[in-house]
């Protein structure tokens, strides 16, 4: 087969993989070819307006197991491929060295069994990190089911590894993917954790100890297949942060790729994009501005508004917080202010030292006034003209993300 | 103070610029506007010719440390290779507020000029830091060439970067707004301005590895959620010139899907 073919049709299978990001470690240049850089670096973009960074393939596209949600299914009538670890590593280097790629993501679908898997992933890495002497980004998933000390040599190769833990319950997984288990995935993402912390100790120890997956872990789910609720893929979302520290968790909206009755109809189906958005939105807010998934969602509004975002959302369910006066609220207090990020809080805290901010000053500062202006006050004083009740504000807080929403939403917004 | 004011002229490199600073410093007048050879513009302000000195250029490079604190030289060093429109009197005043109000100066981040000089320093590290990735070589007998058309003079902050990340190769990287080329070899560089680049077509390997990228590039993306939109407004149109995805070739050797 020609290597044009496999690369179709390799990367056709890969595709749906989301967790796709080159960040989290710094490795300058050396001996060999490469180098890393902890913001991470998009290369293209995709004409579905995802970031291309890594070059994302599956090894091989063959597989013993049978997921309804799956393109890559047993049952699935596709054309089957399988690179050779040689083909592999000229490829990666090929295009690594004309700058289109930071690195390689490589997954593959489960071939013979997990271990074999596994191994053929790390000849192949191995071949590129030793003979070629590649010093880029290398993304690996971790096969469930593998060998912990396959999984263990995979991690020393790679910068990330991940598992994906497909959907969001144990039902859900069980209904779609009969051949695999919630424990079986929780598993190697227990023993990846465990790993990274324990090297991270010997590298303490030791300067030039071998390091274990030093970008981290990551993993994804399919949202919008299953019926589960936007604060039960948060919690759970949380509950990865917390637990098996992840860098990050993906959400992918499920796209129809099968025709199973335990699946939305693929007619008329289309993909949550929005909810995929509010979710994202939702999981900065854990990440970066210290929200709990418990503040954003509770029993009476199990899911996020699509309206505006959750952090929006937040704040007027919270008027008594509000308004907050910028010349001395703290930092945490700032980042909860809609239109106000991380970085103008920062901004904001250092140009306070010099002197008391004005909302001019502000906006030179970057803050979005539109939607911050309902929640501070600068020096005692609201923005001049600006009158409030929580109906008005979130009237106008909706109206400033329509444009921004995809053509289809509903075109009224009832009066409250 | 009221300074008399004059229009300065000079070669315009950053040496030349710092002698500009020492001068008009020496002299207490205030550069009413800067003017390079290359810019036509008259001005009816009393001239000033600068020649460019080393020595009083060092002086004044010397005290943007100790005057201005690591942020405010790295404003300086960095604005310089902005494109904000006239940003040599963006630098004038922000340098004499600066020597003025010592390096508490970076905190003012609401002061006018403050903010002109930190926002165009963003958009130079925020555009250096998008052609880290948007930056496409062809291996032309073994040498890496590549082209870019940028706003601001971003080869100085891109040229750590590839160095480090391509220890073993020759590399060219030509900016063809500003008309300046980046080489790399060996760990040696250099920043030299080049009137006329051009890439030699394409042949052999380098066709396949370009066809295989493309197809690689339309092949990853997810037809049911197509969205250009949002692939501009995180790689506008003016990038696409020179990106390999976006261009085409005479057919390779490569069995066409």
């Amino acid at each position: 087969m020609e290597l044009l073919d496999k690369l179709t049709i390799l990367a056709d299978a890969a595709k749906y993989d989301a967790a796709c990001t080159s960040s989290g470690v710094d490795r300058g240049g050396g001996k060999g070819l490469g180098s890393t850089m902890a913001a991470g670096c998009c290369h293209s973009f995709s004409a579905d307006g995802r970031c291309i960074s890594l070059l994302k393939v599956l090894y091989t596209n063959r597989c013993i197991y049978d997921c309804a949600y799956c393109v890559n299914r047993r049952s699935n009538d596709l054309p089957r491929a399988a690179f050779t670890p040689r083909e592999l590593a000229e490829l990666t280097i090929g295009f690594y060295r004309r700058n289109y790629i930071e690195g390689l993501f490589l997954s593959s679908a489960v071939w013979v069994s997990p271990d074999r898997t596994t191994e053929e992933m790390i000849s192949a890495l191995t071949l590129l990190r030793q003979e070629y002497g590649f010093r880029g980004y290398i993304h690996a998933k971790a096969i469930p089911g593998a060998d912990p000390a396959l999984t263990e040599r995979l991690g020393l190769l790679a910068d990330r590894l991940s598992v994906n833990i497909e959907l969001p319950s144990q039902a859900s997984l069980e209904k779609l993917c009969p051949d695999k288990e919630k424990k079986a995935i929780l598993a190697p993402m227990a023993q990846i954790r465990d790993g990274i912390v324990h090297s991270k100790g010997e590298l303490v120890k030791y300067r030039h100890a071998p390091k274990f997956a030093p970008a981290g872990q990551s993993t994804q789910m399919i949202i919008g297949a299953t019926p589960e609720s936007d604060k039960h893929i948060l919690t759970l979302t949380q509950g990865l942060y917390d637990k098996y520290k992840l860098k990050r968790v993906f959400f992918s909206a499920y796209m129809p790729v099968s025709n199973s009755p335990l699946l939305p109809a693929r007619r008329d189906f289309t993909p949550p994009l929005l909810r995929e958005h509010r979710l994202y939105q939702a999981d900065w807010l854990l990440r970066f501005y210290r929200f709990r998934a418990e503040e954003l969602l509770d029993e009476s509004s199990p899911n996020l508004d699509t309206r505006v975002d959750p952090k929006c959302a937040w704040a007027l369910r919270h008027m008594e917080r509000f308004p907050v006066e910028v010349n001395r609220a703290d930092y945490e207090t700032l980042l909860r202010v809609p239109g106000i990020g991380v970085v103008s809080a920062r901004r904001i805290l250092t140009a306070r030292r010099v002197g008391p901010l004005t909302f001019s000053g502000l906006k030179t500062l970057g803050v979005v006034l539109k939607r911050a202006q309902y929640f501070i006050t600068c020096s005692g004083k609201m923005l001049e003209g600006l009158r409030v009740n929580p109906d008005g504000v979130l009237r106008h807080l909706a109206a400033l993300e329509q444009p921004a929403l995809m053509a289809d939403q509903p075109e009224q917004l009832s009066l409250f | 103070m009221d300074w008399p004011k004059c229009s300065y002229h000079y070669d315009g490199s950053f040496a030349g610029f710092l002698t500009c600073v020492f001068t008009a410093y020496a002299h207490k007048e205030e550069p009413a506007c800067f003017l390079t050879p290359e810019d036509g513009r008259l001005s009816l302000w009393p001239a000033r010719v600068v020649d460019t000195d080393d020595a009083k250029a060092r002086r004044v490079y010397r005290s943007l440390g100790p005057k201005l604190g690591a942020e405010g030289k790295r404003l300086v060093v960095q604005g310089f290779l902005t494109c904000l429109p006239e940003r040599e009197l963006a630098l004038w005043a922000f340098l004499r507020l600066g020597y003025d109000r010592g390096p508490g100066v970076t905190r003012d981040l609401t002061h006018p000029q403050v903010a002109a000089l930190t926002q165009a320093v963003g958009h130079l590290t925020r555009e250096a830091h998008l052609f880290k990735g948007f930056v496409r070589f062809s291996d032309q007998n073994g040498v890496l060439a590549g082209e870019i058309a940028p706003k601001n003079r971003v080869l100085p902050l891109l040229r750590p970067h590839f160095a480090a990340r391509y220890p073993g190769e020759n590399l060219v990287l030509y900016d063809q707004t500003h008309r300046e080329a980046l080489f790399c070899q060996g760990g040696r560089w250099a920043i030299l301005p080049l009137e006329d680049f051009t890439l030699s077509p394409a042949a052999g390997a380098e066709l396949d590895f370009r066809a295989l990228w493309r197809q690689f590039y339309r092949t990853i993306s997810i037809e049911g959620r197509y969205n250009p939109r949002c692939r501009m407004t995180h790689m506008p149109k003016r990038f696409w010139g020179n990106l390999t995805e976006f261009g085409e070739d005479a057919p390779s050797s490569l069995k066409n899907v």
